[in-house]
């Protein structure tokens, strides 16, 4: 039986509150942690069946045009080369983010440089990459743009991305301060630690796949529209996935080619792909750029707001970086214009990566804030709070629920913001500037369809079943935890089956609501089990109970087998999303502070501490949620100070494609960072009161950390991320300034 | 990948024996060298693996000469090729008399690959030039005359110093740059069973015209050790400065050792890395501040004079400026009261 729930309004009942077991909320450890590790949880690429060939990828030398011979002659003379797929449903790029359609087939033309154009299959992975290395096509080369901001890259304005409200214009015309700023973010990659890969077996007509996959059910889709067959043909399986972050939302390429060659040859294929291809084919973040517009009285009340983006992505894709997606809700401001722009240019794909939207946009708009802050002589703080809007701005809708001020609040008393100089250049240790700098957090809450089912034994254990995955979040945590909690079982009782295409389907992980929906599909199944367990025990549900695979009420105390009459007891629960989005607008809520140190000699910057306070709906597993949010904020730390996809500006290709050149932050990068959750109770949010939470920490982030070098050395870098050499370039500015 | 010829030393002479087969190659802690092999940058036909010889040893020697292991008078230094970089930065008597080495050794790579990397293989690891590591970007000095991909490409990380029209690389080791300031030699031993000793600045060349060509060794020649003279000097730095605190290559790097006598200074050897394709000194900027009173005009000086020929390529304009304000900061400090001698 299933017990469906649309989400169309709040859900006051709080059951949650009532339940006795005491598992949900704590920091239980994650139940699969002593697999991952002893190393014996398999990821897929650990699983090397015997027999199975390996794949390799063949990459495109050119950026734009096609294959016009691919020359496999000689490859497939080499040792140990099986076939040469150059199948024409071969990808091209990934599959877009959480929609079923598939990526672009028909690799022989190429959009971007380091595209796949073909498969290299051997016995051995050795022998594949180099014949795919040595693999050398035949190409008929056009002409590309590469660079979004070069003029002769289309752009699109999609409409539903234009806002306008009253008179940007006039507002800032008459305004007492007006800030005017645009700012560059670079493309950044996912870098999710497990390189992507696949396993593809086929069985008569079956294809048993295991995959580095966020969202199972839309991975079958789309690589069932990719192959050509019925969805019922494929079974995806990825019980372990090392990180995603967006990376890992749609098919990737070697997804579909490993299931093409597997069918050609009759065999397993792998494909495990190698760094490289992780971080120059998979896909990323669009770079930004964005200017800022910002009229003020001079009390520091807003009277405007304008933000306008250029993003990029290739030529027909219809995902395209939400920059602007918290600025209609974050602030006040009568008059408002957003401008979203996408360039259509020959870059590997674009896709959602961790906090797609307010990851930039809001880090950008909190960098324009501090200017503006700063030249009101106003307290970055006080100008927030002076700017929560008491409704959402032009829909007048209310806010289910808004946190802002009582965590910027919160989060500067925590800090000791009151220490801070309000003027740079004011602090100084050696050869160290000392700053601080802050930002808010804002990232919007989604919920998305999601199934789960529910079994209970009568020997008082359960299993819980979805084909949702755990990307290192904790999922398994978590729907033990909530399955636990409403069944009144101990953690150990209850075991949880992920990442199975068999299994009912689930919201998958992504965009950061994973948790909150597919544990809602969990929480609705486990309240129809209850309800039956209360008919048995012979009490209305809410007055029953259960705690330690007892049934209790009144006076009564009955082991939960008896009441089930020992045979099991199996419920679905199925949550979609309803009208409660319309009805108010909801967000996670959050505020950062930082301190750095910025060497007056070479433009280095160091984080000295950083400390993120946050609202994000009940907490269901503090341990897991502090981690997330750590790693937002870590995240933050990276596109502030150090990573950048750099794209050779002649062909676009991605020219630091190791990790020893993307610099993501390393532990010395990362002093104590100290996070704080505040208590949220947010009906409407779902009937757990559960909200997203892996992606608010690095909403803003960077804002924090730059504003500090500019409170530290008085420099204003608007390029992300300010290495050392463009705080170097406004240090020396500046002593030229001084020098007359 | 490609297939290749796996052979165990068990001796030097056995060593280079085997490598005295065309496409040969020493593996010692293959850190850089396996990387390498995987993207196929280098292709050795044949990998003569040295990490079993018994040239693993720390011993003081006589001054100047680097003879007689052990039984010197503990004025210089000799180092085996293969003693690895965590065991050379912790040495006790490394620490005490050449901190400088120590320090440069730290600031590089990460624990991990510090245990595995050894002192030879240190000395020969290979630009990270991006272009380099890309076997789908022209590079000469990967494939002789396919031309340099960085010159016009994106070369944040190249040389401002000693580069040429065909290769703007830098070489990436700390550790070299260290031994450089310290004067160290480098004993080599010939298939033949010739032994030399060649100073580190006549170690390494320039790129010129043959960018694939980055050393004096000869073919089949093998590192034996490091040899090290008494220090110049009591005050030693090395500054690293780089894109994140820790585990990223020198933008810029300074290794000095200095000694003042009566406010002046005595005695200056500086090195500079992430500045050329080689650890990089210039006697000119040292016989500048020798005999002088430490003063900012005189840093800025000895600045003009080693960056005098510097050439920015576009995205590493910045290290002309980077150079200058780093050699000043190590130049204050090492001059410094403060500064422990
Ligand atoms: C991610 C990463 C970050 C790093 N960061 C830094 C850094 O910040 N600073 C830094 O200085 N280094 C850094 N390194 C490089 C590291 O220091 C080198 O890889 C290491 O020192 C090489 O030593 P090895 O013994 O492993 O050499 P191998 O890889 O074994 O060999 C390197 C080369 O030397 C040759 N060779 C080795 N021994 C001898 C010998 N005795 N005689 C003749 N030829 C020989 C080999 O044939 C090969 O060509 C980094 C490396 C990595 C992978």
């Amino acid at each position: 039986m299933t017990r469906h729930l649309k989400l169309d309004g709040p859900d006051t009942s709080r059951r949650l509150d009532g339940m006795a077991q005491g598992v949900l909320g704590r920091g239980e450890p994650r139940p699969e942690g002593a697999l991952k590790v002893t190393g014996r949880a398999l990821y897929t690429g650990d699983r090397q069946p015997a027999g199975a060939a390996h794949g390799a990828l063949v990459r495109a030398t050119i950026t734009r045009g096609r294959v016009t011979a691919l020359n496999a002659a000689p490859v497939l003379a080499m040792p140990g080369v099986l076939a040469v797929i150059d199948d024409p449903r071969l990808v091209r790029h990934s599959g877009p983010g959480g929609q079923p359609n598939p990526p672009e087939a028909d690799a022989r033309s190429v959009v971007y440089h380091g595209q796949p154009v073909a498969l290299v299959v051997a016995e051995t992975p050795e022998q594949a990459r180099h014949a795919a290395r040595a693999l050398r096509p035949d190409y008929a080369p056009e002409d590309a743009v590469t660079d979004p901001e070069d003029p002769r890259a289309p752009v699109d304005l999609p409409e539903k991305k234009q806002a306008s409200t009253g008179d940007l214009d006039s507002a800032i015309e008459t305004a007492d301060v007006v800030i005017d700023r645009s700012y560059r973010t670079a493309s950044m990659s996912a870098a999710a630690m497990e390189p992507h890969a696949t396993l593809a077996e086929w069985e008569g007509d079956r294809l048993t796949l295991h995959g580095t996959l966020q969202m199972l059910a839309v991975a079958r889709a789309q690589l069932a529209a990719a192959l050509q067959i019925g969805e019922d043909r494929i079974r995806i399986l990825a019980p372990h996935v090392g990180g995603g972050f967006g990376s890992k939302l749609g098919i990737t390429p070697e997804t579909v080619a490993a299931a093409i060659a597997a069918r050609q040859i009759g065999r397993p294929v792998y494909v495990v792909c190698a760094r490289p291809e992780a971080l120059e084919m998979v896909s990323r973040r669009s770079e930004t750029l964005q200017r800022i517009r910002l009229a003020a009285d001079e009390s520091g009340r807003l009277t405007g707001i304008g933000h306008e983006s250029l993003v990029s992505n290739l030529p027909g894709q219809s995902f395209s970086e939400p920059v602007q997606q918290a600025t209609h809700f974050t602030y006040e401001a009568a008059h408002r214009r957003i401008v979203h722009r996408v360039a259509r240019v020959h870059r590997m794909m674009a896709g959602p990566v961790r906090a797609p939207g307010e990851a930039v946009g809001a880090t950008v708009f909190e960098c324009a804030m501090d200017e503006l802050a700063d030249r009101l002589g106003l307290c970055p703080v006080a100008l927030r709070l002076r700017n929560i809007p008491k409704a959402e701005p032009v829909s007048g809708r209310p806010y289910s629920s808004n946190m802002l001020a009582a965590c910027l609040t919160e989060g500067a008393r925590r800090f000791g913001w009151d220490e801070r100089h309000a003027a740079p250049r004011a602090r100084r240790e050696g050869e160290w500037w000392i700053g601080m700098g802050m930002a808010s957090a804002v990232r919007v809450n989604l919920v998305m369809e999601a199934k789960a089912r529910v079994t209970l034994h009568p020997e008082a254990t359960a299993l819980v079943e979805t084909d949702m995955t755990d990307i290192g979040t904790g999922s398994y945590a978590v729907l033990t935890q909530i399955a636990a909690e409403l069944l009144g079982l101990p953690m150990q009782a209850v075991a949880t089956v992920l990442g199975d295409t068999e299994l009912p389907k689930s919201s998958g992980s992504g965009g950061s609501f994973g948790a909150a929906s597919t544990g809602t599909a969990v929480y609705l199944a486990c309240m129809e089990l209850r309800s039956r367990l209360a008919e048995a025990m012979g009490c209305p549900e809410p007055d029953l109970t259960l705690k330690d695979g007892h049934a209790i009420h009144a006076n009564t105390r009955r082991p939960i087998g008896e009441l089930m009459g020992r045979a099991l007891m199996q419920a679905e629960g199925h949550v979609t999303p309803g009208d409660a989005t319309g009805k108010v607008r909801q967000a996670t809520w959050g505020a950062h502070f930082a301190e750095v140190a910025v060497n007056a000699a070479t433009g280095e910057t160091r984080l000295r501490r950083m400390q993120g306070t946050f609202a994000a709906g009940r907490i269901l597993n503090a341990q897991t949620a502090r981690s997330q949010l750590l790693g937002g904020m870590i995240w933050g730390i990276g596109m502030a100070l150090t990573e950048e996809l750099v794209h050779d500006a002649r062909d676009g290709h991605v020219v630091n494609r190791d990790l020893a050149e993307y610099h993501l932050p390393v532990n010395a990068d990362v002093p104590a960072l100290e996070v704080h959750l505040l208590e949220e109770t947010d009906d409407w949010a779902t009937p757990m009161q559960a909200k997203g939470i892996g992606e608010l920490g690095i909403c803003g982030a960077g804002a924090a950390i730059l504003n500090a070098i500019h409170n530290a050395c008085g420099v204003r870098v608007r390029s992300f991320p300010a290495t050392l050499d463009k705080v170097l370039a406004g240090l020396e500015q500046a002593e030229a300034e001084a020098a007359g | 990948m490609t297939p290749f010829e796996y052979i165990r030393a068990g001796s030097c002479d056995e060593a280079l024996a085997a490598a005295g087969a065309p496409g040969s190659a020493f593996i010692a802690g293959g850190t850089n060298l396996l990387d390498l092999m995987k993207h196929e940058v280098m292709t050795p036909a044949r990998l003569v693996d040295i990490s079993r010889l018994d040239l693993a040893g720390i011993a003081p020697t006589d001054a100047g000469t680097g003879a007689g292991t052990g039984a010197g008078t503990g004025a210089g230094l000799r180092i085996g090729a293969l003693v690895p970089n965590s065991e050379l930065a912790a040495d006790p008597l490394v620490r005490r008399r050449w901190p400088l080495l120590s320090r440069a050794l730290l600031a590089g790579a990460s624990g991990q690959l510090r245990n595995k990397a050894t002192t030879g293989g240190n000395l020969l690891q290979r630009t990270r030039c991006y272009y380099f590591y890309d076997t789908a970007m022209p590079c000469n000095k990967r494939q002789p005359g396919s031309g340099c991909a960085a010159r016009e490409g994106f070369n944040r990380i190249h040389a401002i110093l000693g580069a040429s029209d065909a290769c703007i690389a830098t070489h990436p080791s700390d550790m070299a740059v260290a031994l450089r300031a310290l004067s160290a030699e480098v004993e080599l031993l010939a298939p033949g069973g010739g032994r030399r000793q060649v100073p580190l600045a006549g170690f390494y060349r320039l790129p010129g015209e043959t960018p694939q060509i980055e050393t004096v060794l000869e073919p089949g020649e093998m590192i034996a050790a490091v040899l090290l003279p008494p220090p110049e000097g009591d005050r030693q730095i090395y500054r690293k400065v780089r894109d994140r605190a820790s585990y990223a290559f020198a933008l810029v790097s300074v290794a000095a050792c200095l000694r003042m006598e009566a406010g002046r200074i005595a005695a200056a050897a500086l090195a500079f890395g992430g500045l050329a394709p080689m650890p990089w000194r210039s006697a000119k900027v040292e016989a500048a501040l020798i005999g002088e009173a430490p003063s900012p005009a005189l840093f800025d000086h000895a600045a003009d004079l080693l960056l005098a020929e510097a050439r920015g390529q576009g995205h590493n304009d910045f290290k002309i400026p980077l150079a200058r304000r780093t050699l000043a900061a190590v130049l204050a400090e090492a001059c410094s009261e403060e500064m422990p001698a």
